[in-house]
């Protein structure tokens, strides 16, 4: 795909993030739609192509009166959205629509109008993994981690880290859920959820939602907001079972995506200003620091204890909080992604100062996928 | 017996062969015939070359502990926390999920790279499960 021919022109989380019981999952997408509509300075019946994930393009599209000639349904977990922004981006360069509208919501926690998710006992997850006490993402995600840590040589209080910088960023943020300074011992001394991971280590459960607006690049100086370019885009996938990815070491889909974006912006990693890399616990910036190229493996608990990471560092990462302390309603990549546009616009709460690209990794599942889109305010 | 409450797998054509074996108290795995690859889990061809000439054979039922979680909470119905869930590389190369049996449940005596070896739990009349102790000798 060709850099920087198609923006970002609308982006807005809900109104309200966190605890929710007065709406429903349709009315979440809803209300972030209509921000970013407003946001966007368009009306709805702009929108011409459309995309979700678990919740359907046809019932959303019914919902919000839209009429769309291009759809993407494609739900594979939280980095979902990376890929829509992706397969948007192309259908905009072909010609197959003009202004996408991406949504994600999540009655996460209230769970109001939540759609069931159920392992059937015929599949191969029902057959060679549920039958063995896997029972949720505290289960299923952290399984890789005592390989990773035995061996790369990373430590428990290096895991903990990430949780005590991602707060430092979240007390910056005024919409982020959890504000208090924590240190290494609150998070060593939490209680335990699967061992090696604390509750600290483990994202929040929240409602809410966020959606993003795209048009061609030639249109987006007519909209009102500073446009954020699509620089790099790639994605993959692995594995809906965890028990069966290639390697504890490294997530391939990381390896596949993570590059490819890389590539197709041009940029090397001294070029990135801003980074967001999906943390539903605590271990996946470690893998997304060393997947993405950043460093080896052996260096991303080391570089994320030494401060590099935290506000003032020479990388500033999830600088919303993250899923561990911004918000986490299920399928987070849509808050990072938001983040990230937030950072481009320069209207970030804890916003880098004079940042002009942004790296923005997700993963979908427990490593079963893999989005990433790289943003800048240059073109 | 296990617990009745523990998720129980339901076999697909394409898994009976597994499940049989369980019963029969043999861990059987896949081979190509046409690139020697073994995978996990079953599927009628290879998913390294594509061919359909595979075969199925009788593990040795041999491997070692590759990753774990101790489980405590949310708990699967069926098990009470803590609980270990492993992933053993077994000695023909696939990997799978299973529990760890004869051992305390802690990070202790759970020590990554341990040999482990089969052991069957039936979970009911039709279904036994594939588990793994820690290896004698």
């Amino acid at each position: 795909m060709r850099r920087n021919q198609v923006a970002v022109v609308g982006a807005a989380e809900t109104t309200e993030l966190g605890v929710i019981p007065n709406m429903s999952q349709i009315r979440l997408h809803a209300d972030a739609a209509l921000n970013a509509i407003a946001d966007a300075g368009l009306k709805l019946s702009d929108i011409d192509g459309f995309a979700t994930a678990v919740e359907t393009p046809q019932q959303m599209c019914h919902y919000l009166g839209i009429t769309p000639t291009w759809v993407d349904g494609t739900s594979v977990g939280g980095c979902s959205f990376m890929l829509h922004v992706r397969h948007a981006a192309a259908a905009i360069e072909a010609g197959l629509c003009k202004t996408v509208l991406i949504t994600h919501a999540e009655s996460g926690k209230s769970m109001i109008g939540k759609l069931p998710r159920s392992i059937p006992a015929d599949s191969l997850q029902g057959q060679f993994e549920a039958p063995f006490g896997v029972y949720g993402p505290p289960s299923m995600f952290p399984i890789p981690v005592l390989r990773y840590m035995k061996t790369y040589g990373i430590t428990h209080e290096q895991l903990a880290m990430v949780a005590v910088v991602q707060r430092e960023w979240a007390a910056k943020n005024p919409r982020a859920m959890m504000k208090d300074p924590i240190t290494v011992d609150d998070v060593l001394n939490s209680r335990m959820i699967a061992y090696p991971f604390r509750l600290l280590q483990c994202c929040l459960v929240t409602d809410g939602g966020g959606a993003l607006i795209l048009t061609s690049a030639d249109r987006a100086k007519d909209f009102p907001r500073k446009p954020v370019y699509v620089l790099g885009t790639g994605e993959s996938v692995e594995t809906p079972m965890v028990s069966q990815m290639e390697t504890f070491t490294s997530s391939r889909a990381f390896k596949v995506a993570g590059p490819l974006a890389f590539k197709e912006a041009g940029i090397t990693h001294a070029d990135v200003d801003h980074l967001m890399i999906y943390d539903a616990f605590a271990h996946l910036p470690l893998f997304g620091l060393g997947d993405l190229g950043f460093m080896p493996h052996e260096e991303t608990g080391p570089f994320i204890a030494a401060g590099h990471t935290r506000p003032g560092g020479k990388l500033p990462l999830n600088t919303n909080g993250g899923g561990l302390s911004y918000m986490h309603s299920g399928m987070y990549g849509m808050y990072a992604l938001q983040e990230s546009v937030r950072q481009m616009r320069g209207i970030a709460p804890a916003q880098v100062p004079n940042a002009k690209i942004s790296v923005c990794h997700g993963v979908g599942g427990m490593f079963a996928a893999s989005g990433t889109i790289i943003f800048t305010n240059e073109r | 017996m296990a617990e009745p409450m523990r998720a129980r797998p339901k076999p697909t054509p394409e898994t009976q062969h597994f499940w049989d074996g369980t019963k029969a108290g043999e861990l059987r795995l896949q081979r190509c015939d046409a690139c020697a690859h073994v995978y996990f889990p079953p599927r009628p061809f290879c998913p390294s070359c594509a061919s359909r000439k595979v075969s199925i054979f009788k593990a040795s039922g041999r491997g070692t502990l590759y990753s774990y979680v101790i489980n405590h909470r949310p708990a699967a119905p069926g098990f009470t926390p803590p609980y270990a869930i492993a992933v053993v590389a077994l000695e023909e190369g696939p990997r799978m999920m299973s529990n760890i049996t004869g051992c305390p449940q802690t990070p202790e005596a759970l020590e990554l790279d341990m040999p482990l070896e089969v052991t069957f739990e039936p979970l009911d009349e039709q279904i036994t499960l594939p588990v793994f102790r820690p290896a004698k000798g």
